[in-house]
């Protein structure tokens, strides 16, 4: 009887689900999605594999917004393969596309994911590949599959198969927590890289993505600090007196554009990682910060309030005078760079509302991509189709994501926590 | 007619101290009616009891936050006082160390909050130093919108978080 109970325990902890850190909800999506068939894939092999792939894929493409992925009860053929598949059945049913795919398991743990995408109208196939994977890496695989859908259906890379660095805040036995954690783009495998009883902001990751720049308040004082993702070696970048905050990365991953008021007041700094010397980038007797690289590396976007509020300036990498930016609205700042330097998004406020706005690098405009009203933090997927931003849920702070154009809106909430600062990662392969 | 000044002022401080909602600083250091007890050294007469003048209400010193306005890091003309009567008691006291931690609301981004929240310590600092406290006796820390006092979405919330707090290291 014992046994047999202890059979049933184990049964119920190892069927259980793993549960996302994040929540996602799509509050507001496009009419024109497209309408694309994941086929269930076929699973060989003697065990269930730990994560159901197709279902994953389904659900990136359904958050990217472009895409809306059918029920199986909507599928003109049951049990769909790559070998009994009729593409006139489909084409018949308005459904341009359609993924079959398996998941195979060679040896115990180990694992081949295989996809193709078929377009219904051409009769062709448009991508097919196999992705070794392992039980860690299973979901990984899926995303990759994600990406590659993606492209070959919009010409555009997916962004699918990438990570999101956050602060999240809570009490922990009384005492105000600040942790720094990392999750998949969809929420899920979220983990703590750094707990802290003082806050924490500003997380950036590098370049390559295997670091993380951020702003510590450990021991009363603020401090830039890197580390590195895997190993979690930290070093002290600048902690200098005043503010050591906002570090940026520069595109080639060897310094950080930083702001410093060791000469009595916010100005922009780099930092060149080996060395550790800090150049002054601008001399202004106003509040400059919250620096971000121009893709080319050649120029840096600040925030300044230089003109009595805060807007978005220009100056060159190497120094000089600065260029207004923005001009509509009484408070611009916070910039986040698309990875083409044609766009910059920011918190734009009017009439004490806060929201995320683009600029136009080429046209200049300016088009408010949200309606919340104490927005903040805006950053971009490294395919620029996606802003991930916080917002205010139900007086929580969450994450959000919006498309560039605005059309696609999502939350992703935090269990029991207020989550804030996200910052989007490069492409990870 | 100075004195006349400080005495109103001082009136003011009780009827602000009372009228006021009690927002306690961090530091663990407040304890509501603990009084201090001069020991006698050597001499056997009677010495009175007087109250810890950073526990005394009556005392500015025992008000340790300074309120600002929306984006504003002017001092009110009411609480320079406060910030004097602090900056008196370093000047008096060579050795004591005070912590300048400036704060903002959460409106707007979070590293331009930092900085504005700098702005208002050093405004304070500036008083402070006008009075003859040294620039080694006033160290600032900006923390933005990063530690609120109130978490509410609101003016109510917003105008309690637009602080400077006073916090001793040292007396």
């Amino acid at each position: 009887m014992r046994l047999i109970k202890f059979g049933i325990l184990i049964l119920l902890v190892t069927s259980l689900p793993v549960h996302a850190a994040l929540e996602i909800k799509i509050t507001q999506g496009v009419g024109n999605a497209m309408p694309i068939a994941i086929a269930p894939f076929v699973v060989t092999g003697s065990k269930k594999p730990p994560q159901v792939v197709d279902e994953i894929i389904k659900a990136d493409l359904k958050r990217s917004g472009r895409f809306k992925p059918l029920e199986k009860s909507e599928f003109p053929q049951r049990d769909v393969t790559a070998e009994n598949m009729r593409l006139r059945l489909w084409r018949e049913k308005g459904i341009d596309y359609l993924v079959v795919g398996s998941v195979h398991e060679e040896v115990p743990g180990f694992y081949k994911v295989k996809f193709q995408l078929f377009d219904s109208g051409g009769v062709k196939q448009l991508a097919g590949y196999t992705i070794p994977a392992d039980k860690s890496s299973l979901r990984m695989a899926a995303h990759q599959a994600s990406d590659l859908i993606y492209e070959a259906i919009l010409g555009i890379r997916g962004a699918f198969n990438t990570r999101v660095a956050y602060i999240t805040s809570g009490q922990r036995g009384g005492k105000k927590r600040y942790i720094m954690q990392i999750a998949d783009s969809d929420g899920y495998n979220a983990r703590t890289i750094l707990n802290s009883p003082k806050p924490l902001m500003s997380p950036a990751w590098s370049p390559d993505n295997k670091k993380i720049a951020f702003v510590s308040f450990e021991g009363n004082r603020s401090g830039v600090y890197v580390q590195d993702v895997l190993t979690g070696q930290r070093t002290k970048v600048s902690a200098r007196k005043g503010i050591n905050g906002a570090p940026a990365w520069s595109p080639d991953g060897r310094r950080l554009a930083v702001t410093l008021s060791n000469n009595g007041n916010p100005d922009i700094y780099v930092i060149d990682l080996g060395s550790k010397k800090a150049s002054r980038l601008t001399r202004n007797a106003a509040i400059d910060t919250e620096p971000v690289w121009m893709p080319d590396g050649q120029s840096i976007i600040f925030t300044s309030d230089r003109s009595g509020k805060p807007q978005l300036y220009k100056v060159s990498a190497a120094g000089g005078s600065a260029q207004r930016l923005t001009y509509e609205g009484d408070y611009n700042s916070a910039p986040t760079v698309s990875a083409d330097g044609k766009k910059v998004a920011m918190v734009s406020g009017e009439r004490g509302r806060f929201r995320i706005a683009v600029l136009d690098m080429g046209t200049g405009e300016t088009r408010v991509l949200t309606d919340g009203r104490l927005d903040e933090s805006p950053s971009f997927a490294p395919n620029g189709s996606m802003i991930i931003y916080a917002t205010k849920e139900g007086g929580r702070s969450v994450l959000a994501a919006v498309s560039e154009d605005g059309s696609v809106r999502q939350t992703l909430t935090l269990k029991g926590g207020e989550v804030q600062e996200p910052d989007w990662s490069g492409f990870l392969n | 007619m100075l004195r006349i000044l400080s005495v109103l002022f001082v009136s003011l401080f009780i009827l602000t101290a009372c009228g006021k909602k009690k927002t306690g600083p961090d530091d663990g250091t407040q304890q509501p009616g603990a009084g201090s007890v001069t020991t006698p050294g050597g001499d056997s007469s009677p010495q009175p009891i007087s109250m810890d003048p950073f526990e005394d209400p009556a005392n500015p010193l025992s008000k340790r936050i300074i309120y600002f306005d929306y984006d504003s890091s002017q001092v009110h003309a009411e609480d320079i006082p406060i910030v004097n009567a602090h900056a008196k008691y370093l000047a008096d006291n060579t050795g004591a160390r005070v912590r300048l931690e400036g704060h903002a609301d959460e409106r707007g981004s979070r590293e331009y909050n930092v900085a504005l929240s700098e702005r208002r310590a050093l405004s304070v600092k500036r008083l402070m130093a006008f009075q003859g406290t040294r620039a080694d006796q006033a160290d600032i820390v900006a923390y933005g919108e990063e530690r609120p006092v109130e978490f509410g979405h609101n003016e109510a919330a917003w105008s309690q978080n637009r602080r400077v707090e006073i916090i001793y290291e040292s007396k």
